[in-house]
C-alpha cells in the first residue's frame, strides 16, 4: 500500500522467475542493454566531420522549411504532380512543421489524390476493384464470424464506420453527378 | 517488378513497378525473400499519415539478397543475406554519430521531426518500401546486417522493426529488479516488450489489450498476466488495484495512433482524422503508473496534435522515454537472445501470404481475423 513506505510484495522469488522464464534477469546490468547510455558518441565520427556526397536532384525536390539545405540523400517515389502536388509544394513551402496548416495541407493533398487517382481510373474504363483493393476477400477462410463474436473486442463499436471511410468518397461524387444528371434533364424537358 | 502500392485509405493492390535502381555511391539494391506487415503499416492503410501518396510501397520490415551495389559500397556484397532496419541512416550526421540511428538528419527532406524510414510515406523521407520484389537501401554499408547463418529468414525479418522495437521500448522503460511492469497492446511489439521486461529483471508483468487470443499468447509466450480491458470496467482502476493501490513502476505503450477503448478518441483519430493518433494507451499509461514512475512509448503516433492528459503527467512527476528505435544498436544483443531461445522472433509470425495476396493481408491483420498476430508477405508467389 502506498500510504506506508514498503513496496507491495511480489508473487514470485528471482529465483521463481529465473527457474520460470528462459533468461529471466540476463540484462539486469543496465551496461547490456544497447539503448543504455541513450547516446554513444563515436569521436571518430564526431572528428571526421564528413557531409555525405550528394545524391542527384534530376527534379526540384521538396522539403521543409525546416531544413537548411536538401539532405544528402532523399527518396525518389512518387513525386508531386498535378493539383495535389501543388497543395503539398505550398505545405512544405510555406508552413513549417510547427504549424497544423503543414500537415491538414498535406493530408488534404493525400485526398485530392486518391479522388484524382480513382476518377481517372474510372475515366480510363479500369475503374478500382474495390472487391479486390479493400482486401474483404480475405474474409473467407478466416473465420470471419467466430473471429468477431468469440473475442470480447472493443473494436466492433465503431467497425461499422470502416465501409463508409471506404464508399464514403465515391458516394459523395456520385451523389453530385445523379444531381446533376436531374438538373440537366429537368432543364431540357422544359 | 511486382510490388504493394497504396491506393487510398483502406485500399491497395499490387502493381507492376519498375526496379530500383542505384541513386547514390552507397546505395544497394536488396531481392526481397521475405517482408512483413507492421502494425504502423496500418497507420498508412488507414490514411492516418500525412503525405502518403497514391502508387506508394509500404513495408520497413524485409529480409532479403543484396542484388546490386553502388561504387562506393565496400562491406557489402551480391549475394549477401541481409536484414535492413526499419531505419534509413547515415551514419555520419549529428545524430548518428551519436547512436541516434532513427533521429538521421541526412536523409529525409520532408521533415527534421522524424528521420528516414522505409515504405513510409514522405513523411519520411519518400522511400518506397520492401512489401516488393526488390527495394532500394541507402547507405548500404551502414543499415544492412548480413543474417547469421544459424538464424532464419523468419527469425531475422521481425528483428528489423517489431522484436527490437519491444526490446527498446522494455530499455526505455529502465526497468530494475524486481520492477512492476504494465505493457498495454499484445501486438507483436507489446509482447516483445512483456518478454524483454523479464530479461531485465521485472517482478511482474502484465498485458492489457482486448483481444483474447492475444492476451493467450501473452500468457505463453510472453509469461505475462492479463487483462482484458473490454472485460472492466475501468482499466486504470483495475491495474491500480492489481498493484495494491501504488500503481506500476514502468507502463510501456505499445498500441499507439489506433488505439480502441475509448469510443470518442477512438474515432476523431483514427476516422476523422482530427488528432495525430487516439491517445487512449498513453493516456493509461500516463494514469496506470506510480507517482515518479516511467513511462515508454512504443506507439507509432501521428505528426498532429493528441488529447494527452499532460497534467498528470506532470503531477505525478513521470518520465516519459520514447523513440523510433535505433535498431541497428540492439541487433548483437537480440542475436544473442534469439540464440539463446530468450526470445523468439518466428513465433510471432502467425501467418503468410504471397505478394499478389497482401491486400488479403492487410484486411486480415487490420481486422484482426483468424487469430493473426502477425503476416508475412512472400514475394515471387511463395506461400
Amino acid at each position: 500500500m502506498p500510504y506506508t513506505a514498503r513496496k507491495p510484495p511480489l508473487p514470485e522469488t528471482p529465483e521463481q522467475l529465473r527457474a520460470r522464464i528462459p533468461g529471466w534477469g540476463v540484462d539486469l546490468d543496465p551496461r547490456d542493454r544497447p539503448a543504455f547510455p541513450r547516446e554513444v558518441p563515436d569521436e571518430a565520427v564526431i572528428a571526421a566531420d564528413a557531409l555525405p556526397e550528394a545524391q542527384p536532384e534530376d527534379r526540384p525536390r521538396e522539403r521543409s522549411i525546416e531544413h537548411m539545405r536538401l539532405t544528402p540523400v532523399f527518396g525518389t517515389a512518387q513525386p508531386l504532380h498535378g493539383v495535389s502536388g501543388a497543395v503539398r509544394r505550398l505545405a512544405y513551402a510555406r508552413f513549417s512543421e510547427a504549424r497544423a496548416a503543414h500537415w491538414l495541407l498535406l493530408l488534404a493533398g493525400d485526398r485530392i489524390e486518391s479522388a484524382g487517382a480513382h476518377v481517372t481510373a474510372l475515366l480510363q474504363g479500369k475503374p478500382d476493384d474495390l472487391l479486390r483493393e479493400t482486401g474483404v476477400l480475405g474474409e473467407v477462410g478466416a473465420h470471419p464470424v467466430r473471429s468477431r463474436t468469440g473475442e470480447h473486442r472493443a473494436d466492433l463499436a465503431h467497425a461499422p464506420l470502416d465501409p463508409l471511410v471506404v464508399v464514403g468518397p465515391w458516394l459523395v461524387p456520385a451523389a453530385l453527378a445523379v444531381l446533376g444528371v436531374r438538373a440537366v434533364l429537368r432543364r431540357a424537358r422544359r | 517488378m511486382r510490388a504493394m502500392t497504396y491506393r487510398g485509405p483502406y485500399k491497395i493492390r499490387v502493381e507492376e513497378k519498375d526496379r530500383p535502381r542505384i541513386e547514390h555511391p552507397r546505395d544497394a539494391i536488396v531481392r526481397v525473400t521475405l517482408a512483413t506487415i507492421c502494425g504502423s503499416d496500418l497507420h498508412l492503410y488507414h490514411g492516418l499519415m500525412p503525405d502518403t501518396r497514391i502508387g506508394h510501397t509500404f513495408g520497413h520490415e524485409f529480409v532479403g539478397i543484396v542484388d546490386e551495389v553502388g561504387p562506393a559500397v565496400e562491406n557489402l556484397q551480391v549475394g549477401d543475406r541481409v536484414l535492413v532496419p526499419f531505419n534509413v541512416y547515415c551514419g555520419t550526421c549529428f545524430f548518428c554519430a551519436r547512436g541516434l540511428y532513427s533521429n538521421c538528419h541526412n536523409v529525409n527532406p520532408n521533415a527534421t521531426a522524424v528521420g528516414g524510414i522505409y515504405g513510409y510515406s514522405h513523411t519520411t523521407g519518400g522511400y518506397d518500401g520492401g512489401q516488393a520484389e526488390y527495394v532500394r537501401v541507402p547507405f548500404a554499408d551502414v543499415g544492412p546486417t548480413l543474417i547469421p547463418e544459424w538464424m532464419s529468414d523468419r527469425d531475422a525479418v521481425p528483428l528489423t522493426d517489431a522484436v527490437s522495437t519491444g526490446y527498446f521500448g522494455a530499455q526505455l522503460a529502465d526497468v530494475v529488479e524486481g520492477d512492476v511492469v504494465v505493457v498495454l497492446g499484445a501486438g507483436p511489439v507489446g509482447l516483445t516488450a512483456a518478454r524483454s521486461s523479464w530479461l531485465m529483471g521485472a517482478g511482474r508483468v502484465i498485458v492489457v489489450d482486448h483481444l483474447d487470443y492475444r492476451l493467450e499468447k501473452a500468457r505463453t509466450w510472453a509469461y505475462a498476466e492479463t487483462v482484458n480491458f473490454s472485460q472492466v470496467k475501468d482499466v486504470v482502476l483495475t491495474l491500480k488495484r492489481m498493484t495494491d493501490g501504488l500503481g506500476a513502476d514502468a507502463v510501456i505503450d505499445a498500441v499507439g495512433a489506433e488505439a480502441d477503448g475509448n469510443l470518442l478518441q477512438h474515432v476523431t483519430a483514427a476516422k476523422l482524422k482530427l488528432q495525430g493518433g487516439s491517445p487512449i494507451a498513453l493516456n493509461w499509461a500516463i494514469d496506470a503508473v506510480r507517482k515518479g514512475g516511467t513511462v515508454s512509448v512504443m506507439g507509432a503516433y501521428g505528426p498532429m496534435f493528441s488529447a494527452v492528459k499532460f497534467g498528470d503527467a506532470m503531477n505525478k512527476g513521470l518520465t516519459l522515454r520514447m523513440n523510433q528505435t535505433p535498431v541497428k544498436r540492439q541487433l548483437p544483443r537480440l542475436f544473442e537472445h534469439v540464440r539463446n531461445g530468450f526470445i523468439t522472433p518466428s513465433d510471432l509470425l502467425t501467418h503468410t501470404f504471397p505478394l499478389d495476396d497482401i491486400a488479403e493481408a492487410y484486411h486480415v491483420f487490420a481486422t484482426k481475423l483468424d487469430g493473426c498476430v502477425k503476416p508475412a508477405i512472400v514475394p515471387g508467389g511463395g506461400q
